[in-house]
């Protein structure tokens, strides 16, 4: 397993064999001697979590509690626990460890995971929060036939959740053996079990107080680096680019675009993943629910985007202060206190080393921790997603349209249980495997099925049953089957020969999405049974909703 | 309350505002889809131009195009998120208040 592909997900699986795979490799993350202070800050930050675990289960009543936190969080709250959804450890150690090792190239994967934000602000948030209840399946449903769409939409973001998962609990093993100096074994069940704490107990409002406290956290600690890195410059931007460039290895061309994109059809693919993925992610998706309304709901993207945006700036600044700090102090830093063999822990460390050059060992425990509680934090967002497409959409949809409340809350903690031990199983399964690809793969069955359903299906008065379902599993096959021909995976995991793989593009995304929205409508149109007449004249009132938010489920409904 | 919903849906002053808004929602997505594709299709096809120094020292201009990308993506969520929770709001509000008359 190399840890930095890991962490680097985004990076290493974009550009597998590019630039990053060309660093030192690292092989297995070695264990490293234990670090009390990073273990004492983590305590601190788990206890305070689980204490207010403990408050917000005493708020988590009925299943709209669970699901949603009764849907009183407030936009600029909201907005906060999205960004900390979304800050995850790969895009703060891996950007940043990026930008460490080839400079500008870093830049253009942050540009890439914030463009999302913006289309799902213009295009979906304001109708989303007034179409939904508890998942985005309520969204698509509105006025199709429930029982298809929801088996697609929960088939869709358990299979999102779980790529996603995997590639976060392999991390999280191996980060904390670096940070902790913990086992792997240990630190997967550590992570299961915390995080079953927060959402078993304390639901959504646990949940997304984590978020808050971790967001809180990651950027207060990103912010001090990148002043401290400034500050040793007199805050000039310029005069830390010189001695950037004068100390790294590739000198000039860190200020450039290098090999990390190479043909133009990846670079667009990659780019619709990105862009688009985030709007089809179904923890990102929900968080649209916790807010008591439409202006709520748009208030929080635009924090989360600032937030967001603010922090790659950040990583940026952090990995030129590394290259700085680092560099010129290998006997600290490196393998053998020489540069070749590459920083102690690997590529991905870069921001933690910076830690300790600019905050020594108090500061680099604290963000030693903030990286660990990142993970714990993701994972939890992803597993309340997961449950509520099993209990919500799955149970209290299709096989038991009659149940109370209680009896979905019950549903809803089975999955979340089962979901857990699913997570620590796989963390401990995939540990010596490559899963760097599979935040991308996330991202690509995101954009691919989630995305285009719920889009058509919101804005398309023609869009039909048939269509979304159809057109939805299209893509979604179609993504993984293309990623499985793609180079990370065929030669990568399944080991063929170098240059086998027949699917010669780092995301299928421009084929697997375009593929979605075409047979979406092209079944919707050939679709004149009885059922599609019902769904086309069920549109107005379904427009009206989304537009007004009349009728839209409130904070007060329950 | 089924009276309202019908008064709303005939009012073409609710229909005008619905396609105002939508359009104004593509208008805005198209600029910053551009803006972000512009920036990787130089990353793509023109790479010499964004590695180009600006000045004196080791700035490129490549630097700043990305952050301004940034920063242009946050702002232009901020000027949306603004004239919705104000302007569209209000207006969406006078429909609403004019059916329940």
């Amino acid at each position: 397993m190399n840890i930095k592909h890991i962490l680097a997900a985004v990076a290493a699986l974009v550009v597998a064999g590019g630039a990053i795979a060309a660093g030192a490799d690292l092989g297995q993350a070695q264990k490293q001697a234990t670090n009390w202070t990073a273990i004492a800050m983590f305590a601190i930050f788990v206890g305070g979590t689980l204490y207010i675990t403990k408050w917000a289960a005493s708020k988590t009543k009925s299943a709209a509690d669970f699901y949603t936190g009764g849907g009183g969080i407030t936009g600029f709250q909201n907005g906060l626990a999205i960004a900390g959804d979304y800050m995850s450890a790969a895009s703060f150690l891996g950007i940043s460890g990026l930008v460490f090792a080839n400079g500008f190239d870093g830049l253009i994967f942050s540009i890439g995971w914030l463009v999302g934000w913006p289309v799902i602000t213009f295009l979906m948030a304001e109708r989303l929060r007034n179409l939904g209840k508890f998942t985005f399946a309520d969204v698509a449903s509105y006025r199709f036939s429930q029982t298809p769409v929801r088996v697609f939409a929960a088939s869709a973001s358990l299979v999102i959740v779980a790529f996603y998962m995997i590639a976060q609990m392999v991390g999280a093993g191996q980060l904390i053996k670096i940070l902790f100096g913990l086992e792997y074994l240990y630190a997967v069940v550590l992570v299961g079990v915390i995080m079953l704490a927060y959402v078993l107990f304390g639901g959504m409002t646990a949940t997304t107080w984590v978020q808050i406290i971790k967001a809180c956290m990651l950027l207060a600690g990103a912010t001090f680096m990148a002043l401290a890195v400034l500050f040793q410059f007199g805050f000039s931007p310029e005069a830390l680019f010189a001695k950037a460039v004068e100390v790294h290895s590739k000198k000039d061309a860190i200020m450039g675009p290098g090999a990390l994109i190479k043909d133009p059809i990846s670079a667009i693919s990659v780019g619709m993943a990105l862009m688009f993925g985030t709007a089809g992610l179904p923890h990102i998706l929900m968080r649209f629910f916790t807010v008591p309304n439409a202006k709520e709901a748009r208030k929080s993207v635009a924090w989360a985007t600032t937030w967001i945006g603010y922090f790659y700036i950040l990583t940026f600044i952090i990995g030129f202060g590394a290259i700085v700090n680092l560099v010129q102090n290998p006997a600290d830093f490196y393998v053998g206190g020489e540069i070749a063999k590459g920083l102690k822990g690997g590529g991905n460390m870069a921001a933690v080393h910076l830690s300790k050059a600019v905050g020594g060992d108090l500061f680099m425990g604290f963000i030693s921790a903030v990286a660990f509680a990142t993970i714990l934090a993701v994972v939890a967002g992803l597993t309340l997603s997961g449950a509520s497409a099993v209990s919500h959409d799955l149970y209290a949809s299709v096989f038991n349209k009659n149940c109370t409340s209680e009896q979905e809350l019950r549903v809803s903690k089975i999955a979340t249980m089962c979901l857990g031990a699913l997570a620590i199983v796989l963390g401990i399964a995939f540990e010596k495997e490559n899963v760097a690809y599979m935040v991308m793969l996330a991202f690509t069955i995101a954009c691919s099925s989630n995305f285009p359903v719920l889009f058509m299906a919101v804005l398309w008065k023609n869009c039909t049953t048939r269509g979304a379902v159809v057109g939805g599993f299209v893509g979604l096959i179609l993504a993984a089957v293309l990623t499985i021909g793609s180079a990370a995976v065929w030669e990568a995991v399944l080991g063929n020969p170098k240059g086998s793989a027949w699917f010669p593009y780092n995301s299928a995304a421009i084929f697997s999405m375009s593929a979605a929205f075409f047979t979406i409508w092209l079944v919707s149109i050939l679709d004149n049974s009885e059922q599609a007449k019902k769904e086309r004249a069920l549109y107005p009132a379904q427009q009206l909703r989304s537009e007004t938010g009349l009728g839209a489920s409130s904070a007060s409904a329950h | 309350m089924q009276d309202v919903l019908d008064r709303i849906s005939k009012n073409p002053k609710f229909l005008e505002f619905v396609a105002m808004r939508s359009r104004y929602g593509i208008i805005m997505s198209i600029i910053s889809a551009a803006a972000y594709y512009g920036f990787i299709l130089l990353v793509a096809f023109d790479k010499p131009l964004l590695a180009t120094k600006i000045g004196a020292g080791v700035m490129t201009l490549g630097v700043p195009l990305g952050v301004g990308v940034i920063v242009f993506t946050i702002i232009l969520t901020w000027i949306y998120v603004r004239r919705a929770n104000t302007e569209f709001d209000a207006t969406n509000e006078a429909i609403i208040k004019e059916a329940q008359k």
